[in-house]
């Protein structure tokens, strides 16, 4: 897999006794949505933060278009084009949408250490905003603070800051939770168009969504990935429908 | 409500308008009220730039005050006993040049503001809190010990330092020259708010995970609003001390951080204008209460315990209507 953006290792990390990641060894390939699944306390988080950088493996690398980047920390794989989106929504809450957007532009840019000059005089930083906002379909709320936003509108959100990265590869920490069928309908078509821009693996609960959208499938449990291929074969897998799937079967 | 535009220029013409009366007036005391309200509104705008914007709550911010302060004495000092500053191979001549003075606060207050910022950020939340306190109390101990610049004493000065053009032993120009200083904070403070860095600042207080995943270093962001932060509220205590003719180790002590931090509180933290509303309040009430009774701090709490219980954006909150920033 040496053309694969995103790519794991022998991924381990152990918190005390419990291995929360157990070797494990995942890649997201051009164009492709790769879905990772997992009944609760499968690890997926643990394994999310080690791939964004937030928490140090054990054992094992992150490469990210073929460099190691395992040593390098949240900021500088961002840098690198790795864009995250958060389960719990982080967001300034106190700000207005556009504000959110624009630090994902102003991310983008590298260039932070300017301090006279308002943003709002900045039109390649407020291009790059607004640009997607339009794309999630926020651009009319630009001027909300985000604390006045539905559940749905900061998904949304989270989603849009992700976009002004303009990131080789995507990590959404389930961008769908809380949406209901109408909002996770919209997000599944949006993120459908997405995979051509950048490849996604996609950390998601709903399983309407992992079958409609997702190229290849991962299989968590218990920090070790039991399975991994299309959809149709993972749904035949024996020991996934055992582990996971078996239970609300 | 008032829009808040409309509120900040009122507040600052009535700032500007009492000292011109008292001049009217021949009250020249009501002068250095009002230089004073303007200085340590001009330590506070600084102050706000890390806990307003960056929700730093600094409880060491008179140690930047305070060397400000000793910045100003100790080259008016070298001036006045015609005896040069020698450090090492290097010899300095004292000087009475208010920019030049100002110069040497502003960077001694970025420096250490640097190394305090570097070391304290380490922490969040009480230890933040806790860290700068101690760091403050440092040099609080530092300067009492420092006999070679008077000590537990201080230093007196006996003449204000010049500026180029005025008089400063003129009370009305000494506080046209502060006025105009606190009107340049107030214009940096506006514009590092709006500008790209203000705007990854004020995330970085808010959400620094959401910061960091966009590919910046809120830590770093954090370091350089303290640094400006610092020197900002040492240019403030080189005034101070040209005000008093008069530097000590009070400048330096943690009261000072406190009532800093409580003058941004009142006046609304984060605000444009809250310090100079906190500082304004501050010097009035001490002078007026203060005549009538020592016990004046007393209302002074409760006028601090009824803004925080039912205005949280201060009283600049309580007359645009609109809350503050949660710090």
């Amino acid at each position: 897999m040496s053309d694969a953006v995103l790519e794991t290792r022998g991924l381990s990390k152990a918190f005390g006794a419990l291995k929360a990641t157990d070797e494990v060894s995942l890649d997201l390939r051009p164009g492709e949505i790769h879905a990772l699944i997992g009944p609760n306390g499968a690890g997926k988080s643990t394994l999310i933060a080690q791939v964004s950088g937030a928490l140090r493996p054990d054992r094992g690398s992150v490469r990210l278009e073929g460099r190691d980047v395992t040593a390098r920390s949240v900021e500088a794989r961002a840098r690198a084009g790795l864009a995250r989106t958060f389960q719990i929504s982080a967001l300034a809450m106190e700000d207005s949408v556009f504000e959110n957007a624009a630090l994902g532009a102003l991310g983008a840019s590298g260039r932070p250490w300017r301090f006279l000059r308002p943003v709002a005089r900045d039109a390649a930083l407020r291009d790059r905003a607004m640009a997607a906002l339009e794309r999630v379909g926020l651009q009319d709320a630009a001027d909300t603070p985000v604390s006045a936003l539905s559940h749905g509108q900061r998904r949304q959100l989270e989603v849009a800051v992700a976009l002004t990265l303009q990131p080789r590869a995507f990590v959404m920490d389930e961008p769908m939770a809380g949406l209901g069928a109408d909002g996770s309908r919209r997000m599944t078509g949006f993120l459908d168009g997405l995979r051509d821009e950048a490849p996604i693996l996609l950390v998601e609960h709903d399983m309407d969504a992992v079958f409609a959208l997702a190229d290849r499938v991962s299989v968590l449990v218990s920090g070790r990935v039991i399975a991994t291929g299309t959809v149709a074969e993972i749904r035949r897998d024996p020991a996934v429908q055992a582990a996971y799937l078996g239970d609300s079967a | 409500m008032i829009r808040e535009n409309v509120l900040n220029a009122g507040i600052l013409l009535a700032f500007a308008a009492v000292p011109l009366w008292a001049l009217w007036a021949d009250e020249p005391f009501t002068i250095t009220l009002a230089t004073r309200a303007a200085i340590l509104a001009l330590a506070a705008v600084g102050l706000n730039i890390a806990l307003g914007i960056g929700g730093l709550v600094s409880l060491g911010h008179a140690a930047f005050f305070g060397l400000g302060g000793y910045a100003m004495g100790i080259l008016a000092h070298h001036a006045q006993t015609y005896a040069p500053l020698e450090i090492g191979p290097l010899t300095i001549a004292g000087t009475k040049s208010m920019p030049v003075i100002w110069i040497t606060a502003l960077v001694a207050s970025a420096l250490v503001a640097w190394v305090i910022g570097k070391l304290s950020l380490r922490t969040t939340g009480v230890y933040f809190i806790m860290i700068t306190l101690a760091f403050g109390q440092m040099l609080y101990y530092f300067a009492i010990s420092w006999s070679a610049y008077g000590g537990e004493d201080g230093l007196s000065i006996y003449v204000r330092n010049g500026f180029p053009g005025l008089n400063t032993l003129v009370p009305i120009q000494f506080f046209g020259l502060t006025f105009a200083v606190l009107l340049a904070a107030l214009v940096l403070f506006a514009a590092l708010r709006s500008s790209p860095f203000g705007l990854a600042l004020n995330a970085a207080r808010q959400a620094p995970a959401r910061v960091a995943a966009v590919g910046l270093d809120p830590a770093r962001l954090k370091l350089v609003a303290f640094v400006i932060s610092g020197a900002v509220t040492g240019l403030a205590g080189a005034l101070y001390a040209d005000l008093n003719r008069f530097v000590s180790p009070t400048m330096f002590s943690w009261q000072l951080s406190g009532e800093l931090i409580v003058l941004i509180v009142i006046g609304g933290v984060g605000r444009l204008m809250g310090p100079v509303v906190g500082a304004a309040l501050f010097v009035a009430l001490e002078h007026w209460l203060g005549g009538l009774t020592e016990y004046w701090l007393i209302a002074l709490g409760g006028i601090l315990l009824g803004l925080v219980l039912f205005a949280r954006g201060g009283v600049i909150g309580l007359l645009t209507g609109k809350a503050g920033p949660h710090v």
